[in-house]
């Protein structure tokens, strides 16, 4: 595997270059299952006050021939997806339909389209592609009705822009080396994100790697999550205070004008 | 320049929030309501959750209503008295409404609530306010004015418990005050509003307030009713955002000073006709939305995974 210490800053990259030739150097016969190496730009993604969405390099080399698929997934959870119907004029939430190990962030880049790297099955038993991310459903519909609620979770996803509506692209330099950016908009959710890479080759995925990438708030903004949720009594009562306080403040001010 | 809202989990522009905060509070100075009518609904339609955004509001309410009742306070135009008797029973509805809006949001149906009340009761309020207001300027015009009796007397005057209002130049049952306060402090914590809009018109119609009291009494019950919202949403729901609610009433507290200032030179009716058409505004909006198909007939919603 790559000898690359975590790099805090894609502009480390010459270092991983160098690691990257040291490693290619390693005999074929020695590649139980090494054809692939990859690492981030940063492990880590905070969440401050100015923060807008972040970008990641994801850069790596593969030994021999294949193209490259890169999955990111933040932490799963549980969603329902809710349908409304004409009650009465209105439009009312009737049906819903609840799924679990729903990511909550979902992106996919590749070096060429999906479906010409690897066959169906495979792209839906490794969850390849937003068509076949492995939601379970907690209720049983007719196939119909479950797939149209499958397709309103994606779409409401896609419209966050939390699940990718396009592949990214994974460019090679030369034959070895690829890289491709990953986008991470500003409504990111938190958590421990996996980064899955696939090298593939005629249909065959003939080696995976993981990185773990983190998001979290950071500074100010943790600190508010976690007074909020831990001491959600007294976080209540400092925002009353503070109301009160900007509330007279502003009064007094105004009485001297 | 943006800043990201920690419990609103979103990116917003920063002078964007402060122009909303000081145009909202403009109008709630000017008007004597919180303005949650209004911000509620904005705040959604710039894609804050309406959990969030409702529970938010009640903290800039606050505020807003704070800055507004010392106005009021130096004109003498509070009548505490009735301001607590109101206040005790904003107290209890507001304590009841949380509770219909947590078990709402489990069952995925308090959007729908939220905008039917909205639609009904700022439609109620609104026609009978601009029908009212439109009567009083076109009679002022034509000059046909007849003195009516200072107030009329009904069915609730017979009620046990009474009370002198002094400011108020009242002598009614306490009950009936409670009451309303009861009732608007519900909707209050469900709609996201103080309920001002509610209250003033009740206070007039209803309880026969003078018109001049009425804006610093429900702005001073007003404070109450939304703190009581804005610590158990925060108990609740933990969907209180304070970097959102500052910057909100940093807007809303100058604006409502404006607004204060300005509603001294217009009359009564005018303020309560242009009011009227305000909120006659927003219902249609909102019923408009109800009505009309939606672009995605589905939505979604996590459950879990929000948080730290």
């Amino acid at each position: 595997m790559i000898a690359a210490s975590r790099t805090s800053s894609w502009f480390h990259i010459p270092v991983v270059m160098l690691a990257l030739v040291a490693m290619l150097q390693i005999p074929a016969d020695a590649a139980r299952n090494d054809a692939l190496a990859i690492d981030l730009s940063e492990d880590l993604i905070g969440i401050s006050t100015g923060f807008t969405g972040a970008s990641v390099l994801l850069f790596g080399a593969t030994e021999g021939e294949g193209g490259v698929i890169v999955l990111v997934r933040s932490p799963n959870s549980r969603v329902v997806v809710r349908r409304k119907s004409r009650v009465a004029g209105i439009w009312v939430n009737s049906d819903e339909l609840t799924f679990d190990d729903a990511p909550g962030f979902y992106h996919a880049a590749a070096s060429a389209p999906l479906e010409e790297l690897l066959p169906e099955d495979l792209r839906r038993t490794n969850q390849i592609g937003v068509d076949h991310i492995g939601f379970k459903p907690h209720a049983f519909l007719s196939a119909d009705e479950e797939k149209a609620f499958r397709a309103a979770l994606v779409r409401n996803k896609q419209r966050s822009g939390l699940y990718s509506t396009q592949n990214g692209r994974v460019t090679f330099q030369g034959s070895r080396l690829f890289r491709t950016r990953l986008e991470l908009p500003a409504n990111v959710p938190t958590g421990k994100y996996a980064v899955e890479v696939f090298l593939v080759n005629n249909g065959q995925i003939v080696d995976r790697s993981t990185r773990e990438l983190s998001v979290r708030k950071v500074g100010l903004e943790a600190k508010v999550t976690e007074f909020a949720f831990e001491q959600a009594p007294l976080y209540g009562i400092i925002a009353v205070l503070i109301a009160l306080i900007a509330g007279w403040f502003a009064g007094f001010v105004f009485r001297k004008v | 320049m943006s800043i990201y809202l920690p419990i609103a989990e979103m990116s917003v522009d920063v002078f964007l929030i402060l122009l909303m905060g000081g145009g909202v509070g403009f109008l709630s100075g000017l008007f004597g309501v919180g303005g949650g009518f209004l911000m509620t609904p904005l705040l959604i339609f710039i894609g804050i959750s309406p959990a969030v955004a409702v529970a938010t509001e009640a903290n800039q309410i606050v505020a807003a209503s704070v800055s507004g009742v010392l106005a009021h306070t130096r004109r003498r135009n509070v009548d505490f008295k009735m301001g607590i008797v109101l206040t005790i029973g904003g107290f209890a509805g507001s304590s009841v409404g949380v509770v219909i809006f947590t078990f709402l949001r489990e069952i995925g149906q308090v959007d729908l609530l939220v905008r039917l009340c909205y639609v009904v009761f700022l439609g109620i309020v609104g026609s009978l306010m601009l029908f009212e207001s439109g009567r009083a300027i076109l009679r002022r015009q034509t000059g046909t004015a007849t003195r009516g009796k200072l107030h009329q007397h009904t069915w609730f005057h017979g009620l046990p418990f009474k009370v002198r209002f002094r400011r108020s130049r009242l002598y009614i049952s306490a009950l009936l005050p409670l009451g309303i306060g009861f009732f608007v402090g519900i909707l209050a914590a469900i709609m996201g509003v103080g309920g001002g809009f509610l209250m003033v018109p009740a206070m007039i119609y209803l309880l026969g307030m003078p018109t001049s009291v009425v804006v610093g009494t429900s702005l001073f019950q007003i404070i109450f009713v939304t703190a009581n919202v804005t610590f158990l949403q925060a108990v609740n729901n933990q969907t209180v955002d304070v970097v959102l609610a500052l910057l909100l009433l940093t807007g809303a507290v100058i604006g409502a000073q404006i607004g204060t200032k300005a509603s001294g030179k217009l009359r009564g009716e005018e303020l309560r006709g242009l009011l009227a058409l305000m909120v006659l505004g927003v219902c249609a909006k909102i019923g408009i939305e109800l009505v009309a198909k939606p672009d995605d007939l589905y939505s979604i919603n996590e459950i879990e995974g929000f948080g730290l």
